[in-house]
C-alpha cells in the first residue's frame, strides 16, 4: 500500500546516492518485502504467484523453442520433431512449454473463479479485475498462435475454424479474415504472422501483469471474509510469510505438471496434430484444446437465427460476449458484501455457475449431432449469462447476507463458519 | 477414429501397467545384427515380398492405379525424378484430390473412383494390449525393438518411408541399441543420393536418413493402388483410440499413452479374407468393398488400401541373446512392429521416465521442506 511508511535504510554511501537518483531498491523493498498482506488469505490465493511462475516457464522454455524452430510451412512440422529428437534437452524444454499452456490455464480458470467467489473485481478493484481480464484474452491469443506453430493437422484446421469465426462479422469480417490469415486460406503467410504474433504478446502480457499487480498495491490484497484492512494487526509483510507459502504451492503445483510433462507428455494432444497440416484432407473431428471447450461450445449452441442476425454470426456474439461480459461483472454485481462466505443465497448460484461452466467444456468435446448436445448446450448457454445479467444484480434484493466479522484479526482468532 | 466403449478392461490393465512393472514382453528372439544376411523372409505375403531394399517389386496388382507395380521404384528412392517417369499409369487419384477436401483418412488416400463416403459404423472396438513401455515404468524391451526393426527393414519399408530416422538413432540409448559397427554396416548396404558423390549416390553412413523407397509422393500412390503408405517417423504417436469421458480420466494416473500401439496391433491383426456378413452401411444397405481395397475391423471405414502384410512364419527370428524365442505368427509380428513404431515415434521414452523419477522425487522432497519452513516462519502468527 501507498501510504505506510518505507522500512529502506540506504546503509552505505553507494546506496544512498543510487537511491536518489533510482530508488529502485527502495521501490523493491517497499513491494516485495514490506508489502502488507492480510494475514487469513488462503491458498486459493497462492495462484497468482504460480500464473506468475508459469508465465516465466513458458517465456524462458519459448525463447529456446523459438531458437530451434523454423516458421515454414514445408519445415515447422518436422522442425518440433527434430527439437525433440535432436535438441540436447529439446524433448523436456517442448513438453514443458506444451503442456505448460494447459497447466497455465488450469492455473488462470482456478484464480478467476476464486475472485468470483470472494468477489475480488468488487470496488476499489475494479481496474485489477479488468486487467485480468485482458490478460485472459491476450493468453487465449497467445495459446492459439501457438498451437498453430506445430503446423500439425490439428494445428492446421484450428487456424481455419478460428479465423473463420471472424468472417461472420458484417463489412469488414472478409478482408479482416484475409488480413489475419495472409491471404485467402491458411497457409505459409499465416504460419509466419502467428510466430511473430506468438513472439510478442507474451510480453505484452507481462506488461499487463506489471500493471495488474500495481493495480493490486494500490487498495491491497482481497482476503477470503473481504473485509477490509482495519489496522497493522490484520496483516504480514509479504515476506518471509507469503514468499514462502506461495513457494511451498509453487513447488506442490510443479509435482503434477513434472507428472505430465516426464510420464505423460502428449496425453494432452490429439494424436491427429501428429499428421502434418494438409489442406486437401479435413479431420474427421477438429476438436480445440481443452481450456477453450466452454467457449467453443458456447459458440456451437447458437445454432439459431435471430432477426436480422444469422445463427453464425449469433454464435460469434455470444461467445465474444461470454469473455467481455467479465469486463462488466464489478458493476453486474450489485452486492455490498464481498466474500461468498457470507452470502448464503450467492453460493448455490455460483457452485451452479462452476458446474455448468464444467458442462459446458464436456459439450465441447461432444459432437452436435447427438441430440442432446446442442439442448444442454443452449441451457448452459442461457445460465452462464443468466447468472452474469439477472443472478449478479438482483440476487442482493432477496438476501439476508450473514453478519461480517468487525476485522480479519476478529475473524482469524473467531473463525465463523457455516 | 476408433470408438472405444470397452474401457473398462483397458482401464484396469492400464491401472495394472501403471502400478507394477510388467514387462509383458518376454525378451527372447532377437534379430543377429541387422546387417547379417536379410534373406529369411519367405514370399507369402501380398506386399511381403523383397529382401534387399534396392529390390522393390510386387506391389499391389488388384488396384486401378498403378496397375503395374514398377519394379525400379526402390531404385529411384534417392534420386530425383520427374513426375511420371516412375510409373506407367498415374493415377486419376491426384486429379480428385487436388479439387475438394476429403474426409478419408491417409491410408485410403484420394482414392480413385471418386471420394468414398465415411463409414464410421461398426468398427471394433481396439483392444488394449499389454506393453513393455507402458506405464511409468515401462521401458522398450530392447529384443523387442530389434525384432519389430526386422519387419519394419524386411517387409514394411518396402513401402513406407521414415523420415525422421537416421541409422545412428539404432545405436543410441534407449532404442535397438546396436552396435557402432553393426550401423556402420547396416548404412552401408543402403545408397543414398548425394550431389557431390561421383555419379550422385554413395553408400549411406550413420549420420543418412533411411532412404525413401519412393522418390516422390506421386511415385508412392502409383505404386500403391493411390494410396499413399503413410510416413512412419510419428505413425504410432498420430494413431489412438478415443477415450469417452470419464475414462480419460484415469489415463492422467495411469499414463495410458498406448491408444497408437494398440491401433496398430488391432489394425495387422485385424484382416478378413472377404466382408463379413452383417456389414452395412449407414443407411442399412450392405457394405460393399471397393476395387483394390481390403477389409479390415479397425480401418475408418474398414476399406484399408494396404493389402495385409503379415502373414504367419513369414518373418525368421533368430533367438535372443539369451537364447529364447517368440512364436512367429501375425500377432506376435505386429506386436513387436508396434512397439517398434512407438520407438520410432518417441525415442527418449526411457531417459524422459528416467528423469521424471528423479524430478518428481527432488520435489516431493522439496515441497515437504518448504512446508516446514513455511509453517516454522508462520507459527507465530494467528491466521
Amino acid at each position: 500500500m501507498a501510504d505506510h511508511e518505507s522500512s529502506y535504510q540506504p546503509s552505505t554511501g553507494f546506496e544512498k546516492w543510487f537511491d536518489d537518483r533510482l530508488p529502485i531498491i527502495r521501490f523493491s523493498k517497499e513491494h516485495l518485502m514490506d508489502y502488507p498482506t492480510p494475514k487469513n488469505l488462503n491458498y486459493w490465493w497462492t495462484f497468482g504467484g504460480i500464473l506468475a511462475m508459469m508465465l516465466g516457464i513458458q517465456i524462458v522454455t519459448g525463447i529456446v523453442l523459438a531458437m530451434h524452430y523454423t516458421p515454414q510451412a514445408n519445415l515447422a512440422f518436422d522442425s518440433v520433431e527434430l527439437i525433440k529428437r535432436d535438441v540436447a534437452g529439446g524433448r523436456l524444454i517442448q513438453a514443458v512449454h506444451s503442456t505448460g499452456a494447459s497447466m497455465f490455464f488450469f492455473a488462470v480458470y482456478i484464480h478467476i473463479f476464486r475472485g468470483l467467489y470472494f468477489g475480488s473485481y468488487k470496488a476499489p478493484r475494479e481496474v485489477l479485475w479488468m486487467l485480468g481480464v485482458l490478460i485472459l484474452l491476450l493468453m487465449m491469443a497467445t495459446a492459439f498462435f501457438g498451437y498453430v506453430l506445430p503446423w500439425g493437422q490439428m494445428s492446421y484446421w484450428a487456424a481455419t475454424v478460428i479465423t473463420n469465426i471472424f468472417a461472420a462479422i458484417p463489412v469488414i469480417g472478409d478482408p479482416l479474415l484475409q488480413l489475419l490469415r495472409g491471404g485467402f486460406a491458411v497457409d505459409n503467410p499465416t504460419l509466419n504472422r502467428f510466430f511473430s504474433l506468438h513472439y510478442l504478446l507474451p510480453f505484452i502480457i507481462a506488461a499487463v501483469v506489471a500493471l495488474h499487480i500495481w493495480a493490486l498495491h494500490v487498495p491491497g490484497n482481497n482476503n477470503p471474509i473481504g473485509v477490509d484492512v482495519k489496522s497493522s494487526r490484520d496483516t504480514v509483510a509479504f515476506h518471509p510469510y507469503f514468499t514462502m507459502k506461495d513457494g511451498f504451492a509453487m513447488v506442490v503445483f510443479l509435482i503434477p505438471y513434472a507428472w505430465l510433462v516426464f510420464f505423460a507428455p502428449d496425453i494432452l494432444n490429439h494424436s491427429d496434430n501428429y499428421i502434418m497440416a494438409n489442406p486437401l484432407v479435413t479431420p474427421p473431428e477438429i476438436v480445440p484444446e481443452w481450456y477453450f471447450l466452454p467457449f467453443y461450445a458456447i459458440l456451437r449452441s447458437i445454432d439459431f437465427p435471430l432477426w436480422f442476425i444469422d445463427s453464425k454470426l449469433l454464435g460469434v456474439i455470444f461467445f465474444g460476449a461470454s469473455i467481455l461480459i467479465l469486463f462488466f461483472v464489478p458493476w453486474l454485481d450489485r452486492s455490498k458484501v464481498r466474500s461468498g462466505t457470507f452470502r448464503p443465497l450467492f453460493k448455490p448460484f455460483y457452485w451452479l455457475f462452476v458446474l455448468n461452466f464444467l458442462m459446458l467444456m464436456y459439450l465441447g468435446t461432444q459432437s452436435p449431432s447427438i441430440w442432446w448436445v446442442p439442448a444442454l448446450g443452449k441451457i448452459g448457454v442461457a445460465y452462464y449469462f443468466i447468472y452474469f445479467l439477472i443472478i449478479l444484480p438482483l440476487l442482493p434484493r432477496f438476501e439476508v447476507t450473514r453478519p461480517l466479522p468487525a476485522s480479519i484479526s476478529e475473524s482469524v482468532l473467531r473463525p465463523a463458519r457455516t | 477414429m476408433i470408438q472405444k466403449k470397452n474401457i473398462l478392461s483397458a482401464l484396469v490393465t492400464g491401472l495394472l501397467l501403471a502400478t507394477a512393472p510388467v514387462m509383458a514382453q518376454d525378451n527372447a528372439a532377437a534379430p543377429a545384427a541387422p546387417a547379417s544376411a536379410p534373406a529369411t523372409t519367405t514370399n507369402s505375403g501380398p506386399a511381403a515380398n523383397s529382401t534387399t531394399p534396392e529390390s522393390t517389386t510386387a506391389q499391389p496388382q488388384s488396384s486401378q492405379g498403378g496397375n503395374q507395380a514398377n519394379p525400379t521404384a526402390g531404385n529411384n528412392a534417392n534420386a530425383p525424378s520427374q513426375p511420371g517417369t516412375g510409373a506407367q499409369s498415374s493415377s486419376p487419384a491426384t486429379g480428385a484430390a487436388g479439387t475438394s477436401p476429403s474426409t478419408n483418412n491417409a491410408e485410403q488416400g484420394a482414392t480413385s473412383a471418386g471420394p468414398v463416403e465415411p463409414v464410421n459404423l461398426g468398427e471394433a472396438q481396439v483392444p488394449t494390449q499389454s506393453w513393455s513401455f507402458a506405464g511409468i515404468f515401462g521401458r522398450y524391451d530392447q529384443n523387442q525393438l530389434r525384432r519389430g526393426f526386422q519387419i519394419f527393414k524386411e517387409v514394411c519399408s518396402n513401402c513406407h518411408s521414415a523420415n525422421l530416422l537416421s541409422f545412428r538413432n539404432l545405436g543410441e540409448p534407449g532404442g535397438p541399441e546396436y552396435s557402432a559397427a553393426q550401423v556402420k554396416a547396416l548404412a552401408a548396404t543402403y545408397t543414398v543420393a548425394d550431389p557431390s558423390a561421383p555419379g550422385g549416390k554413395r553408400p549411406a553412413l550413420p549420420s543418412d536418413r533411411w532412404p525413401a523407397p519412393f522418390a516422390t509422393e506421386q511415385d508412392a500412390r502409383d505404386a500403391n493402388g493411390g494410396a499413399l503408405p503413410p510416413d512412419w517417423s510419428v505413425l504410432a504417436k498420430a494413431r489412438g483410440a478415443k477415450r469417452e469421458f470419464p475414462w480419460w480420466v484415469f489415463d492422467y494416473f495411469t499414463t495410458y499413452q498406448e491408444g497408437g500401439p494398440d491401433y496398430i496391433h488391432a489394425l495387422m491383426t485385424g484382416y478378413h479374407e472377404q466382408v463379413p456378413a452383417g456389414v452395412t452401411n449407414a443407411d442399412g444397405t450392405p457394405f460393399k468393398l471397393p476395387e483394390g481395397k481390403y477389409y479390415n475391423d479397425y480401418f475408418p471405414g474398414h476399406a484399408i488400401g494396404m493389402p495385409p502384410p503379415l502373414s504367419d512364419g513369414l518373418i525368421k527370428y533368430e533367438p535372443g541373446a539369451d537364447g529364447s524365442t517368440v512364436p512367429e505368427t501375425v500377432d506376435q509380428y505386429a506386436r513387436d512392429v508396434a512397439a517398434f513404431m512407438m520407438w520410432l515415434a518417441e525415442p527418449g521414452l526411457d531417459s524422459r521416465k528416467e528423469a521424471g523419477f528423479r524430478v518428481i522425487t527432488f520435489l516431493l522432497l522439496f515441497a515437504v521442506i518448504m512446508w516446514m519452513v513455511k509453517r516454522r516462519i508462520w507459527s507465530n502468527v494467528e491466521h
